[in-house]
């Protein structure tokens, strides 16, 4: 149970994620697995922006939390001890984050840490941790060259380079529907993890001899974009990549359709991804993701139990999207590489955890992780979507598309 | 080389934004000049107006131009509540600052309480498409807004220069006790005042709903802006908002098609500390 200053979520809630939780695990044959915890709490601190500009985004994680270890309490904890989330609001500030994993540390004398939510909180975090020599598994990391920590663990599985491996997917990807783009209107925000993202689209762009119509930066929290809209239209590129981050596509996309515009062909990294499906204007549209309810991903009864609780969970949370997408599934594998780690090693040391992980990796449902790269990360998992009759589908690589689906490229 | 076109529809952007600006600073700037209360709450007045107007359209499918007719009665005792409690407590100019942001994390925490932190957004259709001049695109919904931000600060100039209304005002501004003396009713007309503003908050913020995806820490997106538009237009002055409003909303939008997006943000500022330096009597 989430506990602390920062936590929000009345007894009311709790109390029907609970009873979600035991129905699913009931109706899925798991319940006869059902394993006693006793004996003191397994503590584990960690921050979320639960208010502020990223709140949107950590109540998804909030969500997951309370989902995951409702579940692991029902099936054992931490080796037969269950599991305290003792959560604090970090109001959506790197600054504030790092004092309350100080205080999770010093103060509360938490056993375990779990990651904020983005990149700026968790680059606080590590800091941290590291001090502490504190192992930090977190969910949401999103420029691998930064976090040179070697006991952090990421779960947002974009491989040491995306600013490399995450254009080229786009452009192989609209490659394969025999569209390889000629030209590209690159749109980002300066929000850290998508900007070098929309950097790195660039070189990639050069070195495949694409053409650079239109390369515009703006600041996060932009709230006019006709001008930009304006530029995109004129520069009427073959594909418009947007470093997008939140709302920012939703955006773009309400300012381009009244200067009557649509583009080609569109991405967006880390767009919203509710109202960009639920939207007409959306159709086609792009992103990036690591997780979707969708299959192959959600094959395994773990997956499919996990969406089923996200669902009840969010809904009742009022989340407008009740989707499990890529914040979602990351946040759930967080949960579960530490939960693995610490049952496998029956120790809530540090250090034995952090060899553990290095070894064996994690599975997840989002896919087996390991942690042998450049920086603690593995493998690239990340896939791209589409928006496609008004519903996300994965598209790219061919061998994880939602079966019967391909990209619908111009 | 930058096209007509493009310049064209910046400087049509900049107009839209300009008047939306007038339109949430007007009864920040009509407080602030009157009753000597820099109201930040104002803003989130704003945003739980557009939240009221986004949950009465998608759940019960209210037209948004009648949930806005409905919620001006309803902001007017607001706000007059407001101001019964700042006159209990004494709350002065300064100390208003501190009170009212606190409002508006209150008001904050509520609309994340009962709507979420989530963005929501609401779906209507009213005035979509665009009315083409040539080349260039206005669209409806963002004409629509300028007609009544431009109709509210005109209305509201001329109240407050050709009524007696204005006349008592400007008597209780200038020396509350001769005025009273002469009849002039200052509580009522703080409260009126109050009021009034609370109201502008609500038509503001339907329209915020009608035209942006709302989160509720997007209430501080707007602080910078309209601040600006309300100090560069002269405090208490409803054509000095347009005028101020029009020339950032603009300058923002050519500083984006010209210069940069990412340069957009210093263009309010720049003007201010321009009006400052310039012409300091302004403020």
């Amino acid at each position: 149970m989430a506990s602390g200053i920062g936590d929000r979520a009345g007894v009311t809630r709790r109390e029907s994620l609970a009873l979600a939780s035991g129905l699913a695990l009931t109706a899925s044959g798991l319940g006869a697995a059902r394993a006693q915890t006793s004996g003191a709490p397994v503590r584990v601190g960690g921050t979320l922006a639960l208010t502020g500009p990223l709140a949107q985004t950590g109540a998804i994680h909030k969500v997951v939390g309370e989902i995951f270890i409702a579940q692991a309490n029902k099936a054992g904890g931490m080796m037969g001890r269950p599991i305290e989330w003792v959560l604090l609001d970090d109001q959506s500030k790197p600054d504030l984050a790092r004092t309350l994993y100080e205080r999770l540390i010093t103060v509360d004398k938490v056993d375990l840490l779990m990651g904020p939510y983005a990149t700026a909180n968790i680059l606080s975090a590590i800091a941290v941790a590291q001090r502490f020599n504190k192992v930090l598994v977190h969910h949401t990391f999103g420029i691998p060259k930064l976090a040179n920590y070697d006991k952090h663990f990421p779960a947002w599985p974009l491989g040491a380079e995306p600013e490399k491996t995450m254009p080229a997917a786009v452009y192989d990807a609209l490659a394969s529907a025999g569209k390889a783009p000629k030209t590209v209107a690159i749109v980002t925000s300066k929000f850290p993890s998508v900007q070098f993202i929309a950097a790195g689209a660039r070189e990639v762009a050069k070195q495949r001899g694409i053409t650079e119509a239109l390369y515009l930066e703006f600041e996060f929290g932009n709230r006019d974009f006709g001008p930009i809209a304006a530029r995109v239209r004129e520069a009427n590129a073959d594909l418009l990549f947007m470093g997008a981050i939140g709302l920012e596509a939703s955006q773009l996309l309400e300012a381009l359709d009244k200067l009557n515009y649509q583009p080609k062909n569109h991405y967006y990294v880390y767009p919203t991804p509710g109202p960009l499906a639920a939207s007409p204007l959306g159709a086609n549209a792009l992103a990036a993701t690591a997780y979707e309810d969708l299959a192959p991903l959600n094959s395994s009864p773990t997956a499919q139990e996990f969406s089923k609780l996200f669902h009840a969970a969010a809904t009742s949370a009022k989340l407008p999207y009740a989707e499990p997408d890529t914040q979602a599934g990351t946040s759930y594998a967080a949960w579960q590489m530490l939960t693995q780690a610490v049952n496998a090693t029956k120790s809530l040391d540090d250090d034995a955890i952090a060899k553990y992980l290095k070894t064996n990796g994690a599975d997840t449902i989002v896919g087996k992780y390991s942690f042998g790269g450049s920086n603690n990360y593995g493998p690239d998992l990340m896939k791209v979507k589409q928006v496609q009759g008004g519903a996300w589908n994965i598209v790219w690589p061919k061998e994880t598309a939602t079966p019967g689906k391909a990209i619908v490229a111009k | 080389m930058i096209s007509a076109t493009l310049l064209g529809q910046s400087v049509l952007s900049g107009l839209f934004s300009g008047c939306l600006y007038a339109l949430l600073g007007l009864g920040l700037t009509l407080s602030w000049r009157y009753l000597r209360i820099i109201n930040l709450a104002h803003f989130a007045l704003i945003f739980l107006a557009a939240y009221i107007a986004y949950w009465m359209n998608s759940a019960y499918g209210f037209h948004p131009l009648l949930t806005c007719l409905a919620m001006i009665p309803a902001f007017f005792a607001l706000g007059v509540a407001q101001q019964l409690l700042f006159i209990r407590f004494k709350v002065g100019e300064f100390a208003s600052v501190i009170v009212t942001f606190g409002l508006t994390i209150i008001v904050e925490s509520l609309i994340q309480w009962i709507w979420s932190a989530d963005f929501v957004r609401m779906e209507t259709h009213l005035a979509r498409g665009s009315l083409e001049i040539g080349k260039l695109l206005a669209p409806w919904d963002e004409l629509f807004m300028c007609a009544v931000a431009i109709s509210v600060c005109v209305a509201t100039w001329a109240c407050l220069n050709f009524t007696w209304l204005g006349k008592a005002l400007r008597a209780s501004l200038d020396n509350p006790d001769i005025a009273a003396s002469f009849g002039v009713p200052n509580r009522a007309l703080a409260l009126l005042v109050s009021g009034a503003a609370a109201s502008f908050a609500a038509i503001g913020g339907v329209f915020v709903a009608l035209l942006y995806t709302l989160t509720p820490s997007s209430i501080y997106s707007w602080f910078g802006v309209v601040l600006a538009t309300v100090l560069l237009g002269g405090l208490g002055s409803p054509l000095g908002a347009i005028a101020a409003g029009l020339l950032i909303g603009v300058g923002e939008a050519m500083t984006m098609a010209v210069v940069a997006p990412s340069w957009a943000p210093i263009a309010p500022f720049t003007l201010l500390i321009l009006i400052l330096v310039l012409w300091p009597e302004r403020i």
